[in-house]
């Protein structure tokens, strides 16, 4: 067997485990994206247990089930191959994904409904863990040596295209229920949102055909024609010190900064443009859909790269300029949306007043919606609502104030090519990654031992981005900004740990495998 | 080179100790803060998710301490020999 198999089927291969891992991708961003209008059907406030199953719904399957998922098929990966077991895994993925979208709101069928969603939740969370290794794993296993980091990079895309393509559709389906928009956004809300979650079965079965017809990784195949697959991958990965200690250098020196960058580049840039910034819900989402799209070949670019400079530096890179440059960034997109920076267009302003009586009192809801219109093309939507009391003493009650901004031409590109960077970043740190990870790594425990660094790292140390940068801004609340400095000192962490340990490589031999 | 590497293998074995520090008490503060159902557990997740990954900490600083990670040649070929000693 060469330890570099021919380059002929390989785009097959790579279209196979892409378009698999994409789907997978995509199943696990619409729950995240769609939390706001999943709450209201699954998990009322107004019921405790319902409202805990929603945090566990939120927090475990990201950071307990996906390395739960890791070990699990990682396993099973390395014992009986990875065309099986990351087969499975889509199955799971498929199947809950399409049964979130059946299962009946909490009103019809009560404490049942978020009960049945959280175990779907949880059963997506332990599939994710699963796939991502098993995808990279097979296409390296499949890629010459010398273009492993070209190749792999193309998996890497897939994390970023699966938001790309969750964010498109819902955005889609969102306008095209009705030729009202506010009608149309008002059937989502109620059943449209069910809609992403039910094509997904679709897509996920012209994968599993696709998948069917791979055939077993090559250098897995040998292994196990020769006799050489581990007989306790878990054991031989995290017990024996050889392996525990590329384990660990692989998380610390790689995953633990790549998977912060890589949330706060996509993710918390996106709610901090819509949270903090007060950009509407469809600009926030379509900058953000611009900037993957633009960034998006950057990953098989610098991927290709590492082929020839070696894995190390471009992933150190993508973070030294992610942790230098993040503060400035982040403050251009408040200065764009800041509306002391611009001129209003006073004559243009518009206030509208509507009282609603609520039933059975003579109580009433007051909304005041006042548009401002700047020079650059800006419109500025302020809602406030309060509620006038037949009761005089009650009427000092703040009111609720929401703000929503719409960007005029030129500071919406701004915003798209500033998100646009912070995604280049993410391709230099994300982009190289699967070829590193799998080169620390011998074939048979190879599946295990990458797969958990790497959901630890992204799962916990990325996915927990949004949840500490706005838990920094409630603490320090004079500073918007300050939320940058939990990714900013993991990352500076794992710059130091990567420049010290890690050894600059590139087409590693599997020849003694 | 070797030495650098050593003498940070310390940093990283305190590390691990003040992580599991800084989150606990960050935690307690929390709850305190807000003591419903869900805060306890979304902060108890945290704190079980955390500590396994701040022992990690410890002992990856204690293989840089030991020179693990010191020699390049041996590290470059340590995983390809697939016997997974």
């Amino acid at each position: 067997m060469p330890s570099s198999p021919s380059t002929s089927g390989i785009w097959k291969i790579i279209t196979a485990s892409s378009v698999g891992t994409l789907i997978e991708w995509y199943d696990f961003y619409i729950f995240g994206s769609l939390a706001t209008v999943i709450a209201t059907q699954f998990f009322p406030k107004s019921n405790p247990t319902a409202a805990l199953l929603s945090v566990l719904g939120t927090f475990a399957a990201g950071f307990i089930v996906r390395p739960f998922g890791a070990l699990v098929f990682g396993r099973l990966g390395d014992l009986i191959g990875r065309k099986y077991t990351f087969l499975l895994t889509l199955i799971i993925m498929g199947g809950s994904t399409f049964a979130i979208g059946l299962v009946p709101g909490y009103a019809s069928i009560g404490f049942a409904a978020p009960l049945i969603v959280l175990v779907l939740r949880l059963l997506q969370g332990l599939a994710l863990g699963g796939e991502y290794g098993g995808a990279a794993t097979y296409v390296a296993e499949h890629s010459p040596r010398n273009r492993r980091g070209y190749f792999t990079s193309w998996i890497q895309t897939t994390a970023t295209l699966g938001l790309f393509v969750s964010l498109a559709v819902i955005l889609l389906t969102r306008h095209l229920l009705d030729n009202d928009q506010a009608t149309s956004i008002a059937k989502f809300n109620d059943w449209g949102w069910r809609i992403p979650f039910l094509i997904s079965i679709v897509l996920v079965i012209i994968s599993i055909y696709i998948r069917l017809k791979m055939k077993e990784s090559p250098m897995f195949a040998k292994i196990k024609a020769e006799g050489k697959i581990s007989i306790n991958p878990l054991k031989e990965s995290f017990v024996h010190k050889t392996n525990l200690k590329m384990v660990l250098l692989a998380l610390f020196g790689a995953t633990m900064g790549q998977g912060v960058i890589w949330y706060t580049g996509q993710f918390y840039a996106q709610s901090f443009i819509e949270n903090v910034c007060k950009i509407d819900f469809d600009q926030s989402r379509t900058i953000l859909i611009w900037a993957i799209l633009l960034a998006t070949p950057f990953f098989v670019i610098f991927g290709g790269w590492s082929d020839k400079i070696g894995r190390k530096w471009i992933i150190i890179a993508g973070m030294f300029l992610a942790v230098t440059t993040y503060h400035f960034l982040f403050e251009q997109l408040l200065i764009i949306s800041d509306t002391k920076n611009k001129t209003e267009l006073a004559e243009k302003k518009e206030i509208k007043t509507t009282l609603s009586f609520i039933v059975n009192s003579k109580n009433a809801v007051r909304t005041a919606v006042t548009k401002s219109y700047f020079e650059d093309g800006m419109i500025m939507t302020q809602t406030k609502k309060d509620t006038l009391y037949e009761d005089a003493s009650r009427k000092n009650i703040k009111p609720e104030m929401q703000i929503s901004k719409s960007l005029g031409g030129a500071d919406y590109w701004k915003m798209v090519m500033i998100v646009f960077i912070m995604i280049v970043y993410v391709t230099m740190a994300y982009g190289p990654i699967a070829a590193f990870l799998v080169e620390l790594f011998p074939t048979k425990i190879r599946y295990t031992s990458m797969s958990l660094p790497y959901h630890i790292g992204n799962g916990v140390f990325g996915g927990l981005t949004p949840f500490f940068a706005t838990l920094l801004t409630t603490i320090y609340t004079g500073n918007k900004l300050v939320g940058l400095m939990y990714p900013i000192i993991v990352a500076s962490i794992c710059i130091v740990i990567c420049m010290l340990y890690v050894v600059n490589r590139n087409n590693i031999s599997y020849d003694n495998d | 080179m070797n030495l650098i590497k050593r003498i940070a293998g310390v940093l990283w074995m305190i590390a691990g100790p003040f992580a599991i520090y800084y989150l606990v008490t960050t935690a307690i503060s929390e709850i305190k803060k807000n003591p419903v159902i869900s805060t306890k557990v979304q902060w108890i997740v945290f704190v079980g998710v955390f500590i396994p990954i701040a022992f990690g900490m410890i002992i990856f600083g204690y293989y840089a301490l030991k020179g693990e990670y010191g020699d390049e040649e041996k590290y470059k070929n340590a995983p390809l020999r697939g016997d997974g000693s």
